[in-house]
């Protein structure tokens, strides 16, 4: 515990820098509030409760989307890495997609599912699946033709081999690919709930901004950091379990 | 060609089979050239010959993991098309599944035999002691020695009882003292559930010791050069002295120096 706190210490010194900076007026208070009324600003959102209605319904819609994105991502990359007719098919189309920056896609949601759940929850899907395809097909190219054999001659189906062995043995792959879609994931959520939104935390920002409540406007983009940081982190502890068998 | 050992019936018979490989970059290799080739049941056959001589090409090939280009295989009487669980295999980099405990591979074979799961665990515990793993049920391969890994890898294959097991050189990335060792245990296991065993091998020694009958191939284009009778009338450590197996040794040694000679000097 004691180890954790010291290893973020220069996080800690940023934020001391911040109050200090602010207070001694070597920064505008026009560009940045002070680091204590920013927080200030944090704990009566959430004690209004519009901190958390916004955080939750940013959170279903990543989660939503990413979910989606690490089902049928897996699927497709595993299928094309082992199925010659679906990489025929599904190969340029993901040449084609994958450089394509997704936000683009932000005002195509908008126009085509409104402005409510759906079109984020489509976006983060389409954004994050690539990556999760890619690494998938990938991993299970990667997979040692003796694996395959040995499961074979030990009576298992090409159908079963797919799940029980290509799968797993790609695993490592797909979860890297899986960390780079979950930070794509805030990414794209934020960034579509600020164009466009009626919630959320990105709508949130850009409210705040607009209205001129700049110290809460800071509050919630500090949310949004945490958020990822702590997602990131839990994600890497999963890996880890998932993972042990490496040593 | 030499009389054969075991009952006598076919286990393996090999007719007239090519197989060519296209490389990367170039043209196709003719690995191997009209190989014609028996095994009998409960028979014990090293297939000998110097690197890319495509011995572990025809193992592959008896073991359904390639498409047959040229000629036809049987096993059992039937044609071969596709692996299956009558014929075993154990590579020479084990092949275990990483993200299963020792258990747990050696059960994945009896579940796919529809087993019920304590009927797999009795026996997969039965054959982890018989490869002497007992304790390492529960360790993950990366865990474990090179030697213990092939063992597991025995006790997976040795489980689903084939007719038939198919070695690539099983022991080739061994430590010297426990590639000894290993050769011992797999002759005692041999004696004990009699099979088929096909063993691809480019060791001399190994092959003339643990084989009934060793086939010597050629330098690519593979073909079967010379088939040498391989059995003694002494068996265990005091067989390594004796006369007849240094005379032995040294015929076979003859036959593949000059296909190595081949090899090295490009002749492709």
């Amino acid at each position: 515990m004691t180890a954790t706190l010291w290893r973020y210490t220069p996080l800690f010194l940023i934020f001391a820098l911040w109050e200090a900076g602010t207070r001694l007026g070597i920064i505008s208070k026009w560009a940045l509030p002070t680091f204590s009324s920013v927080v200030a600003a944090w704990f009566s959102l959430m004690e209004g409760g519009e901190l958390f209605y916004h955080a939750a319904a940013s959170l279903m819609r990543g989660m939503a989307g990413l979910g989606l994105a690490i089902v049928v991502g897996t699927t497709l990359g595993v299928l094309m890495a082992w199925v010659k007719p679906v990489r025929v098919i599904f190969n340029p189309i993901v040449q084609l997609f994958y450089p394509m920056p997704k936000s683009a896609l932000i005002p195509i949601m908008i126009l085509w599912l409104g402005l409510g759940h759906a079109s984020k929850i489509v976006l983060i899907f389409l954004g994050c699946m690539l990556p999760v395809t890619i690494s998938a097909f990938n991993g299970a190219r990667g997979v040692e033709p003796v694996l395959i054999w040995s499961a074979r001659s030990l009576g298992a189906t090409r159908s079963a081999v797919l799940r029980e062995i290509i799968l797993p043995a790609a695993m490592p792959e797909i979860l890297a690919g899986i960390r780079t879609a979950l930070a794509l994931s805030f990414v794209l959520l934020v960034s579509s709930e600020l164009v466009i939104a009626r919630e959320g935390l990105g709508y949130l920002i850009g409210w705040l901004g607009d209205g001129g409540v700049y110290t809460s406007m800071f509050a919630v983009v500090l949310t949004v950091a945490g958020l990822g940081f702590v997602a990131d982190r839990l994600y890497l502890a999963l890996m880890k379990r998932m993972l042990a068998w490496r040593e | 060609m030499t009389e054969g050992a075991g009952n006598g019936a076919a286990a393996i018979r090999v007719e007239e089979v090519s197989h060519q490989y296209l490389p990367a970059r170039g043209r196709p290799v003719l690995a191997l050239d009209r190989v014609s080739l028996e095994v009998r049941e409960r028979e014990f056959l090293a297939l000998l010959g110097p690197s890319g001589c495509g011995k572990s090409t025809l193992l592959y090939l008896i073991g359904g993991f390639l498409p047959i280009g040229a000629g036809r295989i049987e096993v059992g009487g039937r044609a071969v098309t596709e692996p299956g669980p009558d014929r075993g295999i154990v590579f020479q980099h084990f092949a275990l599944f990483p993200w299963k405990t020792v258990r747990e591979n050696v059960m994945y074979g009896l579940a796919k035999q529809g087993l019920a799961k304590d009927e797999q665990a009795r026996r997969a515990q039965e054959f982890i002691d018989l490869v002497k793993l007992t304790g390492f049920e529960d360790s993950y391969p990366a865990q474990l020695s090179g030697g213990m890994k092939q063992r597991a890898a025995l006790a997976r294959t040795l489980a689903i009882d084939p007719q038939i097991l198919l070695m690539d050189e099983p022991f080739g990335a061994l430590d010297a003292q426990t590639r000894i060792l290993m050769q011992e245990e797999l002759l005692s296991i041999w004696q004990r559930r009699r099979k088929t065993v096909v063993f691809v091998t480019h060791d001399v020694q190994e092959a003339v010791y643990l084989a009934e009958r060793v086939a010597v191939m050629s330098a690519r284009p593979g073909r079967i050069k010379e088939i040498v009778d391989c059995r003694f009338s002494l068996s265990g450590p005091a067989l390594f002295k004796s006369p007849e197996f240094v005379e032995r040794v040294d015929h076979v040694w003859n036959l593949v120096r000059g296909e190595a000679i081949a090899a090295q000097g490009g002749s492709a």
